[in-house]
């Protein structure tokens, strides 16, 4: 299984940005999920964002939160998205695997077994969108002992001090939230992106990976210039949902494919 | 001196009630969250702005409100001797306006002129969307689809005070995701926005700011009560949904050991039965709308829907001060059902000439399991924290009459 390190080393040295995409586990089956992150992988994914659903998903925009929602009423848990990982290893993918969520589910799991378990089953690293450096202590520390990245983000409404702060406790990549909104396909990124990019650079030498908002080749191509890497999330829900279920696998893998610079 | 103690103690630098509370929001609100925590630590101590406050409160607001003996509502329950809190009695009909002004007059001096608030009942919306009237801010209140039609004469009231409406479709279509909702525009428009939380809910500073805006009926009832009593009550009884008109009773009344504290919660048709917001009463500890306390979820902590015929306290979660009181166990919290709440609706309308809202009702009907136990030297005060005039549709309809 590949490092989220050493994922970023060779896509630097590709001279391209890793492509990062994101599905919901459980959408829109818990079944479909494997067969959809290979064809992302085929497609030319580098590194695999898999969602926890949550009830409440407040970061979310209509897509993330309705295929969350419909997740849940299959009853997907923090459990089944451990499974999802562990079959995803059995079935030989190598690709690092992320797991975003929210922190109440994983809060009730038991922080340190969730952890321990999301490293046995192959799990390269950690986003909880709602848990800012400032209460994550322990969460970072189980991390740490499990050799596990905890991914955090930042924003166009980090401040210098925060910068710094979540830059020298961030693991694995930033996470670089393009726009002061939630997440969601959009038409442009903003101008002042390249800025921002360069102000988390001042503070470490992390991969920078931009998500929210990407929808398009144009945009990672521009990206490209400044950012290591990039974050479809959105985008691929609208595809799944817009293809047939025969269609799903190869719409992914094609749109990926769009999106890819490799 | 304790209760100057208790309110320097509580909640800590980090937003602590003990274990409660906290930050836990997307880093998009993060800066938000400091600006707003250091601005309101500054207009805490500035006297202009406290001057304007008061002066609000008082020429505005029609503060400070009654503290009423119900002599009728004692004598029918043969026990205790109750005294009625009269936030009903403040402008827009209930206490939610106190902390709409005081967070509403903090959003201006910050130059923020877009407000945005979540609302169940409506009660909140109406108080912000007065405030906003008042002070000549923007203002848009998201409100649950389900909660839009069991209070459209509130929806109507927010209308006519130039508010925009936003009917949120997500979810269980309540109180909680009008929240969700409000927290997504806050995380788009934070940088001209302000959100007025209307509870003691949320993230730090919030659940701190909301309690010491509301704590003015504390203060008053205090001073109230010792000048006609020349005593502390012995018990004091408020309906808690997210909690904000019980923080406020309790707060000012901390360090007073002798007074202990009630809160009712809504427990639908019946704990047992799963349907109910009976959050402390059957709750576990989590992280909800950026704090940790006590909720109701399940074992997979996902939020389970809230069920209560009052829209203000069908929220599933609870402010963190409340999580703190319950485990230290400086107050109690019990439950009564939709039904035992219509009862109380009736009985304080008989009794006392007043009826009043939904919420409050609980806090009435549980008068009715606890006083008759009590010597009549025993002084009850209890919250009267809104009119009922919203829930006369809601309860003509729960009563079989048709309008």
């Amino acid at each position: 299984m590949k490092s989220i390190k050493n994922t970023f080393s060779t896509t630097r040295s590709e001279n391209r940005p890793a492509l990062i995409v994101y599905l919901t586990v459980g959408h829109p089956s818990i079944k479909d999920t494997p067969s959809l992150v290979k064809a992302a992988i085929s497609g030319g994914a580098d590194i695999i964002e898999l969602g926890i659903p949550f009830s409440d998903p407040l970061a979310e925009g209509p897509t993330i939160q309705s295929s969350s929602a419909a997740a849940l009423t299959l009853g997907v848990t923090p459990e089944t998205c451990l499974e999802t990982c562990a079959t995803l290893r059995n079935d030989g993918i190598e690709t690092p695997i992320i797991l975003m969520g929210y922190y109440n589910p994983i809060l009730a799991y038991g922080v340190e077994s969730f952890i321990t378990k999301a490293a046995q089953v192959g799990v390269n690293g950690l986003i909880i969108v709602d848990l800012p450096p400032e209460e994550g202590e322990a969460v970072k520390r189980k991390c740490a002992e499990n050799d596990l990245d905890l991914v955090m983000l930042l924003t166009p409404t980090s401040t210098n001090e925060r910068i710094e702060l979540i830059s020298s406790q961030a693991s694995g990549f930033i996470y670089c939230v393009s726009i002061t909104g939630v997440t969601g396909a959009r038409s442009s990124l903003p101008a002042t992106l390249p800025n921002l990019v360069q102000s988390i650079r001042e503070h470490t030498d992390l991969p920078i990976a931009i998500g929210f908002g990407i929808s398009q080749r144009e945009h990672i191509e521009s990206l490209a210039k400044y950012a290591d890497g990039a974050v479809i999330g959105s985008a691929i829900i609208d595809a799944i949902n817009e293809a047939t279920p025969k269609e799903r696998v190869s719409r992914v893998q094609n749109f990926v494919k769009t999106l890819s610079l490799q | 001196m304790a209760q100057a103690q208790h309110s320097a103690s509580f909640p800590d630098e980090r937003g602590r009630f003990g274990e409660y509370g906290g930050k836990f929001v997307p880093e998009t609100l993060m800066a938000a969250l400091n600006d707003l925590e250091a601005a309101y630590i500054d207009v805490q101590l500035d006297q202009e702005f406290n001057n304007e406050l008061t002066g609000l409160l008082i020429n505005y607001v029609g503060r400070s409100t009654p503290l009423t003996f119900a002599s009728s509502l004692t004598e029918a329950l043969k026990g205790g001797k109750i005294y009625l809190k009269r936030e009903d009695l403040a402008h827009t009909g209930a206490h939610k306006i106190n902390n709409a002004l005081g967070q509403a007059l903090l959003a201006k001096r910050m130059g923020k002129r877009r407000i945005i608030a979540e609302t169940g009942a409506g009660q909140h919306g109406v108080a912000t969307a007065t405030a906003c009237a008042l002070l000549d801010l923007e203002c848009v209140i998201y409100m649950g689809e389900k909660d839009i039609q069991r209070q459209s004469l509130n929806v109507f009231r927010m209308r006519l005070l130039g508010a925009e409406v936003v009917s949120v479709t997500s979810g269980s279509n309540t109180l909680k995701d009008a929240i969700n909702e409000t927290i997504r525009d806050w995380v788009t428009n934070v940088e001209t926005t302000h959100y007025i939380i209307g509870s003691v809910v949320g993230p730090h500073p919030y659940p701190l700011m909301v309690r010491n805006f509301q704590a003015v009926i504390g203060t008053e009832a205090r001073e109230q009560i010792l000048r006609v009593e020349g005593t502390l009550p012995d018990y004091l009884v408020a309906c808690v949904g997210g909690g904000s008109n019980a923080a406020g009773l309790f707060h000012p009344f901390a360090g007073d050991v002798q007074t202990k504290f009630i809160g009712v919660e809504a427990a639908g048709t019946g704990v047992e039965s799963g349907h109910h917001a009976a959050t402390l009463t059957a709750g576990t500890p989590g992280v909800l709308h950026g704090s940790y306390s006590y909720l109701l979820q399940d074992a997979f902590g996902q939020i389970n829907e809230a069920h209560s015929i009052s829209a203000g306290l069908d929220y599933p979660g609870v402010g963190p001060e409340h999580s703190y009181y319950r485990d230290s166990g400086r107050a109690e919290y019990v439950s009564v059902t939709d039904e035992e709440a219509l009862e109380g609706f009736q009985l304080l309308s008989r009794t006392e000439g007043i009826i009043p809202a939904l919420e409050t009702a609980h806090a009435i009907a549980y008068l009715q399991k606890f006083v008759g136990s009590l010597s009549s030297k025993e002084i009850v005060l209890l919250s009267l924290s809104g009119r009922g005039d919203k829930d006369i549709d809601t309860v003509a309809s729960a009563l079989g009459v048709e309008l």
